[in-house]
């Protein structure tokens, strides 16, 4: 009994042993493959413009991975300048780089040149902005997700009985771009799922300028003082609707619901009662997607265009009473 | 001058004389004209609440155009002001939020807010560089310093607990908010300068004909850097107003078409291009007509398309209706002048 007690010990501690042995090879085998992979390789990173916080937080995140990888990341900040950003991406093709991070400003404004670019072999990930030619990888917000998201909280708080009327304003930052016609089209597809008892009563673009948002925000309370709520399209923007809102002394009439990426600022917003509801793209949550698909691009060997793969991040509501400290994130601006 | 251009410049005097025939008497009937048809055909326009919402959305617009217009009159033009309040409220903000007292950070941002005003004053003064071609440049050099040397980031709050910030964005005395009564401080202010004080009726005299101007003794190239420095300085309080409005800046609005909105605030009300002509008053008009425009325009539920197409429209007529008013003086103009 007790040789049997003790033989099975052994056993089990020899088997357990030779796992670890085992494991500890397979590991650093694996472990030395992924670093030879990806060391000094090449990245070039083309955002829209190096002052919001996605674009700070992405370019953070992708740096710490090339610095413990080995690989480098070069940035080519457009400043928002469509053609710009058009000049770096022809040039960043002409030098054969091993992968391009790329933010769209638009769908049609780079599509020829990720054509291109697939046809000399190099690898695109596309960030937060699809444009018209799919290319390896696609990593961003599910902007049609924030604007139904948007639509439902809204639909249900100005249908319901207590609800001042059914009328909502919106504040979109330019018609055109294609961010705010997702946006909007999944808004009005929420309300319209509601039962379509909701009414537009004004749709007016402020040009991303949170001054312009806040005076035709004025503008539509004074039109509509029963107003029910106002849905803007960006966080940056949508300062100044909250700010209209509460100088109307309409605060609590008024649900504002906005959506970004999650810096600081919007939070602080959500506590001092600007926003209502925040719909947020956690840009570091994006980060670490947009982390794992340059390693594993990197690694493959697969032709560029030869699989086209797509990750949408979650979104995420954050109110007054779901506020925690870890809601919003900094933006360390050293890096 | 030629007894011609004596003679054209009495006519203009004689036309800004009778109201009614000047750009501005034609664009404060069209403002009340249109100011009628809205109250007639929106419901809620002619409500006191609506009329003060209109007022207060039009301040920031009226301030930095007051601010434009010291240099217009003095025949030049300044389009750095957005670049310049940007970058100056930015930084004292981003300091403030990192710390310092936000009194003390102001007092930097406005010294930094200077001697931008300086820089571009003495390069329009002394390299003889025309205005338009300057401050042109300037912008992005200025917003260049801004981003990436003092901030990054484009959102910036304002700083918490600043009490009179936020009645200066929120608050009202007697009943009218507190961004239009510093707009007509800043009025009344800048009419007595251009009025009453020998710099102000200098910028008159350099506008009308700085060679004359230079020629009688006037300290041509100081008053050009003072006005620059001027300019600078009404552009950062517009920055603080809209810092106190907003809790907080944004700078992507270096990146709008802000400062063509003040053009023509000051075009519209009849100040020409050419210099030497027009006051506060013109400031005014022009900024009722854009501000009555504006809200009836977004009343009205119009697109974005919709609403650039008329403003650059009404622009193009303020521009037609201005070279009317206004011509070239053939004996002062130089390549270069808009």
């Amino acid at each position: 009994m007790k040789l049997k007690h003790l033989m099975a010990g052994a056993l089990a501690l020899a088997s357990v042993a030779g796992g670890v042995a085992a494991q500890q090879e397979l590991s650093n085998a694996s472990r030395d493959s992924y670093l030879s992979a990806v060391e000094g390789k090449r990245v070039v990173y083309i955002p829209m413009s190096m002052t919001t916080d996605l674009v700070l937080t992405w370019n953070a995140f992708l740096q710490r991975q090339a610095d413990e990888l080995g690989y480098t990341v070069d940035v080519r900040d457009p400043n928002w300048s469509a053609e710009a950003g058009a000049r770096a991406l022809t040039q960043a093709i002409g030098e054969k780089p091993d992968l391009i991070v790329l933010q769209n400003p638009d769908v049609q404004a780079y599509a020829r040149l990720i054509q291109r670019a697939t046809k000399a072999g190099i690898k695109i990930i596309q960030l937060n902005m699809e444009s018209l030619t799919q290319s390896d990888a696609y990593v961003g917000a599910d902007w049609y997700g924030v604007g139904h998201t948007a639509g439902e909280a809204i639909a249900a708080r100005c249908s319901a009985d207590g609800a001042s009327s059914n009328k909502v304003a919106v504040v979109t930052g330019v018609p055109t771009a294609p961010v705010d016609l997702f946006q909007m089209s999944g808004f009005r597809a929420a309300l319209e799922e509601a039962g379509g008892g909701i009414e537009i009563v004004s749709e007016q673009s402020a040009g991303y300028d949170p001054s312009k948002a806040r005076a035709i925000t004025s503008s539509v309370l004074q039109q509509n003082p029963d107003l029910c709520a106002v849905f803007g399209i960006w966080d940056g923007q949508d300062a100044g609707i909250g700010a209209a809102v509460k100088e109307a002394g309409m605060a609590e009439q008024v649900f504002v619901v906005s959506s970004g990426g999650g810096a600081q600022t919007s939070c602080d917003r959500v506590a001092d009662g600007s926003f209502d509801m925040f719909i947020e793209y956690d840009a570091r949550m994006q980060g670490q997607a947009l982390n794992t698909l340059v390693a594993s691009m990197l690694q493959s060997g697969r032709e560029a265009g030869s699989e086209k793969i797509v990750y949408y991040g979650p979104n995420y509501v954050v109110t007054k009473d779901s506020l925690t400290p870890a809601s919003c994130f900094t933006v360390d601006e050293d890096q | 001058m030629s007894v011609q251009a004596g003679e054209q410049a009495r006519g203009s005097q004689r036309k800004g004389v009778s109201l009614r025939f000047s750009q501005e008497g034609i664009v404060f009937l069209l403002t009340m004209l249109m100011f009628v048809g809205f109250s007639i055909l929106l419901p809620n326009f002619l409500t006191s609440g609506n009329v003060i919402a209109l007022m207060r959305s039009v301040s920031v617009l009226g301030m930095l155009a007051l601010g434009m217009s010291l240099v217009v009159i003095g025949r030049g033009v300044d389009l750095t002001m957005v670049s310049t309040l940007v970058v100056g409220v930015v930084w004292a903000v981003k300091m403030a939020n990192d710390g310092m007292p936000f009194g003390q950070a102001l007092f930097y941002g406005g010294l930094l807010v200077a001697g931008f005003g300086m820089v571009v004053g003495l390069i329009v003064a002394f390299a003889e560089i025309p205005p338009i071609f300057t401050t042109l440049a300037m912008a992005p050099v200025i917003f260049g310093i801004g981003n990436p040397f003092l901030f990054k980031q484009d959102t910036h709050n304002a700083p918490q607990g600043v009490t009179w910030l936020n009645e200066l964005g929120f608050g009202a005395s007697f009943g009218i908010p507190n961004t239009i009564l510093v707009f007509a401080a800043v009025a009344l202010v800048m009419h007595l300068i251009l009025r009453y004080t020998r710099f102000g009726r200098s910028i008159y005299a350099m506008g009308d004909n700085p060679a004359a101007a230079r020629l009688s003794g006037l300290p041509v190239r100081p008053i050009t850097v003072a006005q620059y420095m001027m300019t600078a300085l009404v552009a950062y309080l517009v920055g603080i107003v809209i810092l106190g409005s907003n809790s907080g800046i944004n700078s992507r609005l270096a990146y709008t078409t802000l400062v063509y909105d003040v053009l023509l605030v000051v075009v519209l009300g009849g100040i020409g291009l050419s210099g030497g002509r027009g006051g506060v008053r013109n400031v005014i008009v022009g900024t009722l007509f854009v501000g009555t425009l504006l809200s009836g325009m977004t009343i009205l539920n119009l697109s974005l398309t919709a609403q650039n197409f008329i403003k650059s429209l009404v622009m193009l007529l303020a521009l037609i209706a201005d070279t009317v008013a206004n011509p070239r003086d053939e004996q002062t103009s130089q390549q270069g002048d808009i």
